[in-house]
């Protein structure tokens, strides 16, 4: 199955996060992945600060600056993994570098159990 | 064969193997509410042919393979499901061979409790869906025990069968590194339905009175699923001496008697004796823990059968080990009663003052047991206020009948 282990940081963890220590931890993570076959795509993201929404309303595109909106928490990365089930999901978040610190939330990817179900009852 | 024969020929298939058969087909799909849809129309489907075609010979077989049929059509005409159809197939298969092998099919209900049990579960619904899972008790009935409505309730599981089908959450046993703490998680869930139903067993109408009997067959069955793991057979036995107790809890009036009072001719020995057994079996493991100490310290109050009196030395030894594995605020409380009974009483309410306010503001039975000492002490005033305020927070009648009683001692 495959999931999504999406990194959600307060403010300030997420204007503390460029350090050299973390940035080296944020790779080694993504290496770990890689080697261990489980690894989509992903990475981090910059500050809400750099995004720019888009939608279509009544056929126009609409265009804005932000979201500006006040949070408690902000998605700071994202990474797509491919493993049997939850508890392997779970382990891989868990190794996360912001695991200690920050939230990492485990969703599962839209009808990803249909397609694994193969994997699973083997 | 009558339709009264096969509707009893179908109950005793449910009750021995409802939890076996739903468990074989979760297990291989990863979908609880599938398994049970198919499983339900088994169920009516044998109530139909039964009657004209007799018992088969194999009652679980012919249930499980009527449900694979109904797991085809309904992967045939979910169109969201199509992809799984060919899981469904060998799934399929596999009942089949099962079915016509002369052995039966494996039992997965273990894996299935750690799936009801599992982190990733809301806590409040583990012990709900173990309940309908493993035992089969309908929605409705499990929903009165929590004192919810049958809709929050039905709402709680399906979203608690969702969320396990399309998590993915595993049907494994965990590996013995996380198991104490995954096993401890399925004691709580388990546990936590007797004593649901152990706070209001003084009334047999309820259906909370039911609760505590079921949970006991949960934890019968996590014993013989797991028979070398010492603190399921530490649940079991804990249940069981409280259970032994049950009717002497309350006078032929139903009045509250405390433990200490109750006539001991009216404890089931029976059930003493399975639980002192299990607790025998339990301690050879040599690896002690919560449930275990828990049922040794009712394992003591039991011996007043026998020996008249009870060592609350012993006692307090006991709640000390078990507040070093497992601190809490009911045995904090637990082990000032057992202090003041052993004649340390200034000791037991040093222990109770020492309890932050914060965590005792509207915890009855810290009152309770306050209001108790301070009587003993003869600090009468003091007494009346706390038991007072004690019999205000029970919602057990008779508890509050009985604390009362006390309260008015004081005046």
């Amino acid at each position: 199955m495959k999931y999504a282990l999406l990194v959600h940081h307060t403010p300030e963890h997420f204007d503390n996060r460029n350090n050299a220590a973390a940035l080296a931890a944020g790779r080694a993570y993504g290496e770990a992945l890689q080697a261990a076959g489980v690894f989509v795509g992903g990475g981090g993201l910059e500050s809400p600060r750099a995004a720019t929404t888009v939608s279509i309303r009544d056929g126009k595109r609409q265009v804005q600056d932000g979201p500006y909106a006040e949070s408690k928490e902000y998605l700071a990365g994202f990474g797509i993994i491919d493993v049997p089930d939850l508890d392997a999901a779970l382990e891989w978040a868990a190794r996360h570098p912001a695991a200690s610190y920050a939230s990492i939330e485990v969703r599962p990817l839209l009808g990803s159990h249909f397609s694994s179900a193969e994997k699973k009852s083997s | 064969m009558s339709e009264t024969g096969a509707h009893v020929a179908v109950e005793a298939a449910v009750r021995n193997s409802y939890g076996r058969l739903i468990a074989y087909l979760a297990a291989r799909s990863g979908d609880v509410a599938a398994a049970e849809d198919a499983l339900g129309d088994a169920l009516v489907a044998a109530l139909r042919r039964w009657p004209e075609e007799g018992v088969p010979r194999q009652p679980e077989a012919w249930l499980l393979q009527a449900a694979r049929n109904r797991l085809i059509d309904a992967a045939r005409h979910d169109e969201v499901r199509r992809r799984s159809e060919e899981t469904v197939h060998r799934i399929a298969d596999q009942a089949r061979q099962l079915a016509e092998s002369q052995g039966g099919f494996p039992d997965e209900r273990l894996k299935l409790l750690f799936v009801c049990a599992h982190p990733a579960i809301d806590p409040a619904s583990r012990t709900p869906l173990m309940l309908q899972t493993v035992l089969g008790i309908d929605a409705a009935q499990i929903a009165s025990a929590f004192l919810v409505s049958p809709a929050a309730m039905s709402q709680r599981l399906v979203r608690a069968k969702t969320k396990i089908r399309d998590a993915g959450i595993p049907f494994r046993v965990p590996d013995p590194a996380d198991e104490s703490e995954r096993i401890s998680f399925v004691l709580d869930a388990i546990y936590s339905a007797y004593t649901a139903g152990w706070d209001r067993a003084g009334d047999a109408g309820s259906a909370l009175y039911g609760l505590a009997a079921e949970a006991v067959a949960l934890g019968r069955t996590l014993v013989e699923l797991m028979p070398a793991e010492p603190e399921a057979r530490g649940l079991l036995a804990l249940m069981l001496h409280c259970e032994a107790r049950r009717d002497a809890r309350y006078s032929a009036s139903g009045a509250f008697i405390p433990l200490d009072q109750q006539d001991t001719s009216r404890w089931q020995r029976p059930m003493i004796d399975e639980a002192e057994a299990h607790l025998r079996t339990a301690a050879t493991e040599n690896r002690i823990g919560r449930y275990q100490l828990e049922a040794a310290i009712q394992s003591i109050h039991a011996e007043r059968a026998v020996r008249g009196s009870t060592d609350w030395p012993q006692i307090v030894l006991l709640y000390e080990g078990l507040l070093q594995i497992s601190p809490g605020i009911g045995s904090e409380v637990s082990r000032a009663v057992a202090l003041a009974k052993a004649d340390r009483l200034p000791e037991g309410l040093a222990a109770l003052d020492a309890i932050p306010e914060e965590r005792i503001v509207s915890y009855q039975p810290y009152w309770a047991a306050r209001g108790h000492l301070l009587q003993w002490l003869g600090r009468q005033e003091s007494a009346l206020a706390a038991l007072t305020r004690a019999a205000s927070l029970t919602d057990d009648p008779a508890q509050r009948e009985y604390l009362f009683r006390r309260a008015a001692e004081c005046q």
